[in-house]
């Protein structure tokens, strides 16, 4: 397909979505599925059928609107309206809204903080395409970006483009993009990779999943792209097993990519050809680490090996490789399209462009979200996510997953980005945003999260396998009021050990929700040690109670 | 070359083995398939035994040994038949702190399995997971496939319940 072809194919897309009197859009993200919608979609199309409204009324699934507490969502175009809560048995008040007033059911404001506020970029589609429909993804521009480049870039003026806008690693640790692919494009080999990591480890996330589920393209062009740049023509999409939606989406997408010839060999009758294969996890954390992933990708157990060789150098089977995450890949087609300057111009001055966030927990509205770098946690958590409900109060907000921290209340007015909350002793991370009030206990949650790292670790190197594991039963001492302050002593000995000596990231991040509330609710470990009380009442003290056990 | 060399039967005469050559030969039977070729046995079959593990060890060609360390380092795969009904209980952050742990707990209560195990009746199996990617609905579980949202210990017990006999796995 060339650009002609293309640009005919979207106004052909473009023309017969006008020429539906009415559109209904139902939100079958993995919330609003949970919830119902799918039953909801068959219920509106069977409805519409026994109305004789099948030639007017048309149903399209599309992916997460954002807004995920408030599910299933229905947007209704003649009218403008979206509408909420939408159960399977209320599809017949969503026809009715059609020629007259809308009752039974509930409007969504898009007026509210929770829409106005976001800036869409990666998540542009989410909530217009039909994934499985390569078309749909065309009449929004897509596969654009590919074809300009191709005809109009060399690869190199694509690195300087990628460069100059400012993207940085959406995978946690926020690395240029830029300098990552001007080394694979530098580095020399039999061949080159590029790999997608969509393994989404940080429990309780999911923003790579949606990217994958609702715009599969979009990956796909990204690592078009990537590939162009840095000189590959094989590529691999590593996603995590627990994903079988994303899966078969993605499987779907690359078939359809392959047969209108955007993907394979002589995509758009240049010389350039790229392929891409699917590579299924099988539930290990530690394999979203690059030199993991590769391991895994490869076949072996995920294991990771010491760093340099960076996998640009050496990578799967030895050859340069260039490791991205879903979301920066994701952000490669919009940046060629709109401009590097316009990508830079979003943001604060070390971190630019948007970045998408997962928030959950004590907290309003829950969904997913995409908002300028340098917004502040307070507009995040008070303005978009609607505050605290029930009345409760907040304690702090979690980013980073088990490598990341807890921020207090004193910290809500700083803007997030990479360097800020770095300074607060969290990271950015891939974009888990987890609300707590006061019923959670502070040093339950490091105890959460260390459980995690000591389950995950590969146990490759000594100060992570016996360091988490060790950790773990301090924290469970201290949670169990059989703790003094030797164990405190000791426990912050041992974060300063197994941050310095771990071979790879897990280790190396595994103390970092430790240090952190001991660093901001230290009282709270000191009730726990000296008092015998939980403060929030969710540790069990049975020692101090008189009762022994041992978790 | 490889095609050439004499292959190894499967270890039964299952026609379902079919399906596990065809992942092997999409990948050229080569070693890096396989943890393509484990998910392919797991999906036909349910789990690893150790014939299916000797099985893809000769066709592969590699050491038995590294066919098991690949089965055991990988949380997915299971080594044990499992139940005939499925319940993953998420463990992952959003549903920790809407109190998740209480769904495991209610569970081990009414049906007396901890996670990784499953009813003496081989009706139910309970698994956990860290992170379903459902988490503005959390706490959730996946029951058969398929996600409860918001879910309180009651609600995750009567669901279980309701699953045919599965009554029957409390003793
Ligand atoms: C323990 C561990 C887990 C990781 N998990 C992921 C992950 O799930 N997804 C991801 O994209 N990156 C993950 N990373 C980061 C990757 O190693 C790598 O830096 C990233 O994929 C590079 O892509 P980016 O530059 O686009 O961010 C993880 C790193 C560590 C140390
Ligand atoms: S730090 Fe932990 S996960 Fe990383 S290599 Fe060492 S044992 Fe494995
Ligand atoms: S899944 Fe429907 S709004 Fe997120
Ligand atoms: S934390 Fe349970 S679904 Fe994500």
């Amino acid at each position: 397909m060339n650009l002609d072809e293309l640009e005919s194919t979207a106004a052909r897309e473009r023309e017969q979505c006008a020429g539906q009197k009415c559109r209904l859009r139902v939100c079958t993200g993995t919330g609003c599925a949970s919830a119902g919608s799918d039953r909801l979609t068959e219920a509106l199309r069977q409805r519409a059928k026994e109305r004789g409204l099948e030639g007017e009324v048309t149903v399209t699934e599309v992916g997460c609107l954002g807004l995920c507490a408030e599910g299933p969502l229905v947007k209704v175009d003649a009218t403008d309206t979206l509408y909420q809560n939408v159960t399977p048995n209320l599809a017949d008040n969503v026809l009715d809204s059609l020629t007259g007033e809308a009752a039974g059911i509930t409007v969504c404001n898009e007026k509210q903080p929770f829409f106005t506020r976001q800036n869409r970029v990666v998540l542009e589609n989410a909530g217009y395409i039909e994934s499985d429909r390569i078309e749909s993804y065309i009449a929004r521009d897509g596969y654009r970006a590919l074809l300009h480049v191709l005809a109009e870039m060399s690869p190199a003026d694509v690195v300087a483009a990628i460069t100059q806008s400012g993207l940085r690693g959406r995978g946690g640790a926020g690395y240029p993009t830029g300098l990552k692919w001007s080394t694979v494009a530098k580095a020399t080999g039999p061949r080159k990779y590029v790999v997608c990591n969509g393994d989404e480890g940080d429990p309780g996330a999911f923003m790579d999943r949606s990217v994958m589920e609702d715009d599969p393209h979009r990956v796909l062009e990204g690592m078009a792209i990537a590939a162009y740049a840095v000189g590959a023509n094989h590529g691999y999409i590593y996603v995590r097993a627990e994903y079988p939606r994303a899966i078969k989406r993605l499987k779907t997408a690359i078939s359809r990519a392959e047969r209108q010839g955007l993907l394979g060999s002589s995509i758009a009758g240049t010389s350039f050809s790229f392929t891409i294969d699917l590579r299924v996890g099988a539930g290990a954390f530690v394999c979203g680490e690059e030199t993991a992933l590769i391991a895994s990708v490869q076949g072996n157990r995920g294991t990771p090996r010491p760093r340099p060789p960076y996998p640009a150098m050496s990578g799967l089977w030895g050859c340069p490789t260039l490791i991205n995450n879903v979301e920066t890949l994701g952000s490669i087609a919009p940046i060629i399209r709109c401009g590097a300057p316009w990508y830079a111009g979003i943001g604060t001055e070390k971190s630019h462009g948007t970045k998408v966030f997962c928030l959950t927990g004590a907290i309003k509205n829950t969904g997913l979200i995409e908002v300028p770098m340098g917004i502040t946690l307070r507009e995040i958590v008070f303005d978009i996510g609607g505050g605290i409900p029930n009345g409760g109060t907040f304690k702090a907000v979690q980013t980073g997953g088990p490598s990341g921290g807890c921020i207090p209340e004193k910290y809500l007015d700083m803007p997030v980005d990479y360097e800020s909350l770095r300074e607060v002793g969290s990271i950015m991370g891939s974009g888990g945003m987890i609300v707590m009030d006061q019923t959670s206990c502070m040093v339950d949650v490091a105890r959460f999260f260390m459980e995690f790292c000591m389950s995950e670790s590969c146990g490759k190197c000594i100060p992570c396998r016996v360091g988490t594991a060790e950790m773990y039963k301090l924290l469970t001492r201290i949670a169990t009021g059989e703790a003094n302050m030797n164990d405190l002593a000791k426990l912050e000995e041992l974060c300063e050990m197994v941050r310095e000596t771990s071979l790879c990231g897990l280790g190396q991040s595994a103390p970092n929700p430790v240090i952190s509330t001991l660093r901001y609710f230290r009282d709270e470990y000191l009730a726990h040690v000296n008092e015998g009380v939980c403060p929030a009442g969710v540790c069990p003290m049975n020692a101090r109670k008189g009762v022994t056990t041992h978790a | 070359m490889r095609d050439l060399l004499p292959k190894t039967a499967p270890p039964t005469s299952d026609k379902r083995w079919r399906i596990v050559d065809t992942a092997m030969r999409r990948n050229g039977y080569a070693p890096d398939g396989l943890i393509e070729t484990l998910h392919s046995i797991q999906e036909t079959f349910g789990y690893l035994d150790e014939p299916s593990m000797r099985y893809v060890a000769s066709s592969l060609r590699v050491p038995l040994g590294k066919v098991y360390g690949v089965a055991t380092f990988y949380h997915h795969f299971q080594l044990k038949p499992q139940g005939e009904h499925s319940c993953v209980v998420c463990l992952g952050t959003a549903c920790y702190i809407k109190g998740s742990s209480n769904l495991l707990e209610a569970v081990r209560k009414r049906f007396g399995i901890r996670s990784g195990e499953t009813t003496p009746n081989n009706k139910l199996s309970l698994l956990t997971a860290r992170c379903v990617g459902s988490c503005s609905l959390a706490p959730v579980s996946v029951l058969d496939g398929q996600t409860l949202p918001h879910l309180s210990p009651d609600q995750l017990v009567e669901a279980i319940c309701a699953l045919d006999e599965t009554e029957e796995a409390a003793q």
